[in-house]
């Protein structure tokens, strides 16, 4: 009886290794982190994008209104993507769109605006990524939807029409 | 396009051949006087036909022919010719091809070199080859076909990804797979001794040869892709714990210990149920590794091209042949030790199961690390990392007293033995102390952990290095290799706590300056080259002493793929390395500099290299 | 001979005398143990990219507040989750990871210490 327990045992460690690694195979490995949970916006300071003057967060967002705050950069290709779909939301005026321009050269980024258009409410700068770094972005770009002081929901990478529908889903 | 076709159909040829295999297997077990010359020839072809398969895929990089879609995928007009058949296995199609290749070659030679063991045994070991073979090859031509014809044909390829465009990386290759495929000689083999019941001292003495072989080729090309991780990856760093480096490490921890446990049983026939479960994990543990690596459920910095259809297949394949290995082991082995054997506490049987002790204990310390965060994302869904410090934390406090054994442990005799020398044992291990001590006194350095760590390898280095000059060279190899490794881990040491480092930010002209360093950012120069365009830029660099160097690294814009990189500068002399690197800030016009005072790496390389050669005696040596 | 060795294994250590050793600081250490999110098999040591180059920044800005190590470790697992922390916490999700290597170790002691009392 007990030379049997061994190798059935060792059968039913390895079957459950497989089934594992079989398992593991089925979702993609790159990590994102978790963009459904709720956080409260960070505080900090910085420049206003063209007055170059400066900023607190408070005075950025007010609690009842909905924000999408967009990190975004002249030179980030997915940035000009996204751009025509951040002037349609900015023309449906159902949510304010504030700006943070990413590690960029000021006068690029005036440019860019000059060329796509400027879809946001304001603009703040985050010359060395570190405010990006508060909100717990990772690249360019990200988008940020926000109520109450309350991050709802994290966009990493461009967006796209279906997201955007998904937003006015939220919103309501 | 010629190519392909003969390469594609020498595939099918191979898997042909292989399957008649089984059949001429059959009918000569049953009737086993000696070994049929048709299975010989056979086997024969089947190698030739993967050549020819192999010999293809290489012209076809050579001549950049698109119409191959490996080709089309892996190559351009402007890759210089080396790089052009270093393609060959720089993808996944081509290194597949490179494992049958080294499959069918480990056969054919154990076919050849194999006396004074049963037929039935030399026909038993190919046919489980050959499960392994024909499974490579099914793969192959179901999954991955290097041969894939794309129509129309494009005029230019996509080119190899600059990060592999190195000479390390090129033969870098075909070493690990020699030492990593190499293995399943060793598993077949194991696998049919088992069968047949004929695991001896003899068989020991035969196996031996083939699991060295093995070990010094996966040793050596676990070094070469460290060289070229130090100098291509990262910042001056050689070994990462990245997933792909633990999948290398582990059949290396595995046949290391194997190594040391086939000595017991070539000495005293025991410990046989070990030997069988290690060569079988050996093997097991390199087809994991490319699982795990193929099929992209690991997270690296080495990327691969990853497909979960081929992930799946490996899996399947790899479990065939786990539970395979496991049924032939509980039905067939019985172990039939001498129930009565003793270990006496001090003797050389036992230093030797203290050693695999230690070394199961370091294997399964990385297994778990790189496989635990699948585990857990499977089963709860929470992602996590693994990295250097929990590997350190787990691994560094049992080194001690590992490295201590090493050296005590080849100085016991058989069955039983008394420390001998007693004396000088011990004052060989004050003076490590001591000396420890003092190194890292003088550097304020003093660590506790480091003065223990350091005392236990210069026990190590002086106990091996003594016995160079006073053993008649009775166990040369051993000798070298211990001494190797308590030269490597004497450098790694060393080199991880002597290491300093300089990083800022200066444009053209600038210069940085503290105590010790001074660095001058000269100039900066452009270079067009076939394959890619560079920045170079000119560093001089003094110290204290008045020494300068001038160093220029690059950054450099490969043109097919576009990709970036920056290449290091490095001034290697005996007793450090000078590492230089730049990198560009974006929107800025200065530029990242990092420079590293790093002594002993070249220590580093040597110590393994040494080690290897520890194997390579061992391998040459006449068994008296 | 072997005076000589020693002699010589000493010069040579103290010969290493201008590299300055102290210079290890804590932002190395630090984001060695830091995962980039861009690059995801480099630490942010490491790594180059933009989002490495600003942590940096964050965690020099952080030291100078007096931050203790602990503290920015949390303060990243606060933004990024666990996964960015190369040295996984005890918790009831590494138990196993941190344990069971420990385990093998005394099961392998223990068969060792059964063959060497077998009389």
């Amino acid at each position: 009886m007990k030379k049997k327990i061994l190798p059935f045992s060792v059968i039913i460690i390895f079957g459950i290794i497989f089934f594992i690694f079989y398992k593991g195979l089925e979702d993609s490995k790159i990590y994102t982190p978790d963009v459904n949970t709720k956080k409260e916006i960070p505080v900090f300071n910085t420049k206003e994008f063209f007055s170059g003057e400066n900023v607190k967060s408070s005075s950025i967002f007010e609690l009842d209104k909905v924000y999408l705050l967009n990190i975004w950069s002249s030179w980030c290709v997915p940035c000009r993507q996204e751009h025509p779909l951040l002037m349609n939301l900015n023309l449906e005026n159902k949510l304010n769109i504030i700006g943070m321009n990413y590690k960029d050269n000021l006068k690029n980024a005036e440019n860019f605006l000059k060329e796509l258009g400027n879809p946001y409410k304001e603009i703040f700068i985050d010359l060395d990524g570190t405010i990006a770094i508060e909100w717990g972005a990772y690249g360019v770009p990200e988008s940020f939807l926000i109520y109450k002081n309350e991050i709802i929901k994290k966009y990493i990478g461009p967006l796209n029409q279906q997201l955007i529908d998904e937003m006015s889903l939220l919103i309501k | 396009m010629i190519y392909s076709v003969f390469g594609y159909y020498s595939l099918i040829i191979g898997l042909i051949i292989g399957l008649s295999l089984f059949y001429f297997s059959y009918k000569n077990f049953n009737n086993s006087s000696i070994l049929d010359t048709k299975i010989l020839s056979f086997t024969f072809l089947q190698f030739f036909f993967v050549v020819i398969s192999f010999l293809c895929l290489i012209f076809s990089f050579v001549v950049s022919d698109f119409s191959n879609e490996t080709v089309f995928n892996n190559s351009h007009t402007t890759k210089p010719l080396f790089y052009k058949i270093s393609g060959t296995w720089g993808n996944h199609e081509g290194s597949l091809l490179l494992w049958l290749l080294v499959l069918t070659l480990f056969v054919l030679l154990f076919l050849v070199r194999t006396k004074n063991q049963p037929v039935k045994y030399k026909i038993l070991t190919l046919v489980f080859q050959q499960i392994i073979i024909v499974g490579f090859f099914l793969f192959l031509i179901l999954t991955s076909n290097p041969f894939n014809y794309i129509f129309p044909i494009p005029t230019e390829g996509l080119g190899l990804n600059p990060i592999l465009q190195d000479p390390a990386l090129a033969i870098h290759p075909p070493i690990l797979y020699l030492g990593y495929v190499g293995s399943s000689i060793i598993f077949s083999s194991v696998l049919a001794a088992t069968s047949l019941k004929i695991i001896s001292t003899n068989w020991a003495v035969h196996i031996k040869k083939w699991i060295l072989i093995s070990w010094i080729f996966l040793t050596l090309g676990i070094l070469l892709g460290s060289i070229w991780a130090y100098y291509e990856l990262g910042w001056g760093g050689f070994w990462f714990w990245d997933p792909v480096e633990n999948v290398s490490l582990m059949p290396w921890l595995a046949l290391t210990t194997l190594l040391h446990c086939i000595l017991v049983l070539e000495k005293k026939s025991i410990l046989t149920s070990w030997v069988i479960i290690l060569s079988i994990a050996t093997f097991t543990l390199s087809m994991c590794g490319t699982f795990l690596v193929r099929s992209g459920i690991l997270n690296s910095v080495h990327t691969f091209a990853n497909d979960p259809e081929r992930g799946l297949f490996i899996l399947i394949f790899l479990f065939i042949l786990i539970f395979l290995s496991i049924l032939i082991f509980f039905f067939f082995h019985k172990d039939n030790y001498r129930k009565s054997y003793n270990f006496f506490w001090l003797s050389k049987e036992t230093s030797i199961l203290i050693n695999n002790w230690f070394m199961m204990y370091f294997l399964s310390v990385v297994l778990i690390g790189t496989v635990y965060p699948i585990f857990l994302d499977v089963i709860s869904s929470q992602k996590i990392s693994v990295g250097p410090p929990f590997y350190h934390k787990l691994m560094i406090p049992f080194l001690i007293p590992f490295l201590i054994m090493m050296a005590i442990g080849p100085k016991l005799k058989w069955i039983k033995s008394q420390l001998e020398d007693k004396i000088y044992l011990i004052s060989f291990l004050i003076i490590s102390i001591l000396l420890a001590y003092l190194i890292l006194k003088n550097f304020n350095q003093n660590i506790l952990i480091n003065t223990i760590l350091i005392s236990s390898a210069l026990y190590l280095f002086f106990i091996t290095l003594r016995d160079f000059f006073v053993k008649k060279y009775k166990n040369i190899s051993q000798n070298i290799a211990h001494f190797g490794f308590s030269l490597l881990i004497l450098s790694i040491l060393f080199n991880n706590i002597f290491a300093s480092e300089i990083i800022t930010n200066l444009k053209v002209g600038e210069t940085f300056e503290n105590s010790k360093t001074k660095i001058v950012f000269e100039s900066v120069d452009q270079k067009k080259e076939k394959n890619y365009n560079a920045i170079i830029a000119n560093f001089s660099i003094s110290n204290l002493n008045g020494e300068e160097d001038i160093f220029s690294p690059e950054l450099r814009i490969y043109n097919q793929p576009v990709i970036a990189t920056s290449e290091a500068d490095i001034k290697t002399t005996l007793m450090s390395d000078k590492f230089i690197v730049i990198n560009l800030v974006q929107n800025q016009d200065f530029f990242n500099v990092r420079y590293q005072v790093k002594p002993f790496m070249l220590w580093i390389w040597l110590s393994v290299i040494l080690i290897s050669f520890g194997g390579i005696v061992s391998f040459l040596q006449k068994r008296s | 001979m072997k005076i000589l060795r020693f002699v010589l294994v000493i010069f040579l250590l103290f010969s290493l005398g201008n590299l300055n050793a102290k210079e290890s600081n804590k932002l190395n250490e630090i984001t060695k143990n830091l995962r980039c999110l861009i690059c995801q098999g480099q630490s942010v040591y490491d790594s180059d990219s933009e989002f490495a180059n600003s942590i940096k920044i964050i965690i020099d800005k952080k030291l100078d507040d007096g931050l203790s190590e602990d503290e920015i470790y949390e303060y990243f697992k606060k933004k990024y989750g666990e996964w960015i922390l190369y040295d996984p916490a005890l918790n009831k999700n590494t138990y196993i990871l941190w344990l069971l290597p420990l385990l093998i170790f005394l099961f392998g002691g223990a068969i060792i210490f059964k063959k060497l009392i077998k009389k």
